[in-house]
């Protein structure tokens, strides 16, 4: 990853111009910014960009989760958010310890997020405080595991 | 299943009744299962359980190197194999830092822009003959069919091509396939207007159609729906439009939307998107020079051609190297995504520096669609549940993976 720039964002200036806090990182790479946030301050944030008219970051795209197993922090979560009426993208990225990984829902703020949070508690292990119906969704509900782990075999087990 | 709801019968409070559709019936367009619960019939609440077609794409992809991991994305989206493919080609070539010779780019969207009618057919056929309307079912697929035969004239295979490589394409097109597709295109605009005939002021197809499964644009993105299903609601979300690939920007079509927000405007933005990609393919073909590289040069990463191969020893190294250790792209993640026929399918792919992807996400349209089945068909009769379903256009392969 390239190391820190100014940020070309305009998310990324308002952000920082809101809170200095709120951004502990900033990474450019191929064109695309990401933002690193603490893991406590993530409903802000996301408050924060989707309200604000300026931006209108109102749809989330994705929310996608890299596990650094055994690295530590273990849990890369990326939101990746869109803005339509101002063409803008941008990714946060939240970094989850690997021991009971919880983190707070952003349902409401994104109501799509409903899924994409049940797919990564199903797939990962992270729990979601506040998600209104969290549970497993393409793996069988009695299932064991969480399979896209690192430490979970490709070929499952016997 | 048990359900704490009450509703007011005749003969008192009782309970709603819970009625499971699927996996297993020929209008959930796959295996899908919806638990309906129902007053007489109107539905309650309606919550689509899938995973059934659930086979861990995502994960097989990390023990593969990127060059093997095409042939699984065929398998996602299955009815438009050919986006797949270049969604996960671009984010790859991206995450490398390639760029793709031009000639290679227009073919790429003539294919996909065939993609995205075929895709469309299908979906016309199914959608149709679920409300009842069998007729056009056979006809979309007599021009799919014709479709198909393109694709295995130019890459081997009816469905899962397979044919974007990293860098490009896999083969050179044979001399004379614009011919082919110049027929098919020829011929299209009068099938569309077919399908037009049987459908589009037909009333009971109305009935069944309009004000049925309404979305407004709030809600919509709120739900992050995205392709017909947002344009049919107003919003003029096209990606292809609004951050271009593979030389998109160079045509010139437009962005079809709606403002019904309901079944009916989805089905007129669908035929509208299949008369512009005839638009777009005819531009392509003109773009398309009769020689010319039809994938990037990149030592190392790309492999040599067969000739160079088998007549340099250097081509040879490459070659060997390549298939057998594979390549290594930097570290780092990207964010690639595509207009797929069903919206916006998302690419994230995290690399570590080795040859295999650490991660391979795929953002699938269908999945983050069908979470909005429940706002489309809640408070409205079963026989809209069909109609739901068909509208949003989803592929379970996708929302699945």
């Amino acid at each position: 990853m390239e190391s820190q720039e100014i940020a070309k964002s305009p998310a990324v200036a308002k952000l920082q111009a809101w809170d200095k806090t709120a951004v502990a990182e900033v990474l450019e790479f191929r064109g695309e910014t990401t933002v690193v946030v603490p893991a406590n301050r993530i409903q802000a944030v996301a408050e924060f960009l989707a309200g604000d008219s300026a931006l209108c970051f109102t749809y989330l795209a994705d929310l996608t989760v890299v596990d650094r197993f055994p690295i530590e922090p273990r849990f890369e979560m990326n939101y990746q958010l869109l803005s339509i009426e101002k063409a803008l993208k941008v990714r946060l990225r939240v970094k989850l310890g690997g021991a009971d990984p919880s983190i707070q829902s952003v349902t409401g703020i994104w109501p799509t997020a409903n899924w994409h949070e049940r797919e990564v508690f199903d797939l990962f292990g992270i729990r979601f405080q506040g998600h209104p119906d969290l549970r497993r969704i393409l793996m069988p509900e009695e299932w064991e595991g969480h399979p896209l782990r690192k430490d979970y075999p490709v070929e499952g087990f016997r | 299943m048990t359900t704490t709801k009450t509703i007011e019968t005749a003969a008192g409070p009782a309970q709603p009744m819970v009625l499971n559709m699927g996996p297993q019936h020929p209008s959930t367009h796959g295996v899908l299962r919806v638990v309906l619960e129902l007053d007489g019939e109107i539905v309650l609440s309606a919550k689509p359980d899938i995973g059934y077609l659930h086979t861990g794409i995502e994960k097989s992809c990390e023990s593969k190197t990127y060059s093997q991991c095409i042939t699984l994305t065929d398998r996602i989206d299955y009815l438009s194999p050919l986006s797949n493919n270049l969604g996960f080609c671009l984010a790859a070539e991206k995450l490398i830092g390639i760029e793709v010779p031009k000639r290679a780019q227009y073919i790429r969207v003539l294919l996909t822009e065939l993609t995205r009618i075929s895709s469309h057919l299908v979906w016309l056929g199914t959608h149709a003959i679920d409300l009842g309307a069998m007729t056009v079912f056979l006809y979309s697929f007599r021009e799919r069919e014709e479709i198909m035969k393109i694709y295995e004239y130019v890459s081997g295979q009816r469905m899962m091509t397979s044919y974007f490589r990293i860098g490009g394409l896999a083969l050179e097109p044979p001399p004379d396939w614009l011919d082919r597709v110049r027929r098919v295109v020829d011929a299209m605009p009068a099938h569309i207007d077919e399908y037009e005939t049987l459908l589009t002021e037909n009333r009971i197809w109305m009935a069944r159609t309009i004000g049925v499964g309404k979305l407004d644009a709030k809600q919509a993105i709120g739900l992050g729906v995205s392709g017909p299903l947002l344009r049919a609601s107003g919003v003029p979300y096209d990606i292809r439009k609004m951050f271009p690939y593979s030389s998109y920007d160079e045509f010139d079509f437009e962005i079809k939307t709606a403002t019904g927000g309901d079944c009916y405007a989805r089905y007129q933005v669908r035929v509208a998107e299949m008369r512009e990609s005839l638009k777009i393919i005819k531009q392509a073909m003109a773009k398309i020079e009769p020689t010319g590289p039809f994938r990037a040069e990149v030592q190392g990463i790309i492999p040599p051609s067969r000739e160079e191969m088998k007549t340099s020893i250097e081509g040879l190294i490459y070659h060997f190297k390549i298939f057998t250790e594979g390549f290594a792209p930097p570290p780092g993640e990207v964010y690639q995504s595509i207009e797929s026929p069903r919206g916006e399918l998302g690419i994230f792919m995290a690399s570590d520096g080795s040859a295999k992807p650490y991660r391979v996400h795929f953002r699938a349209p269908s999945f983050v669609n069908l979470q909005s089945l429940p706002a489309l068909c809640v408070g409205r009769l079963i026989a809209d549940v069909v109609a739901c379903i068909g509208t949003t256009d989803i592929v379970l392969g996708e929302v699945d993976r």
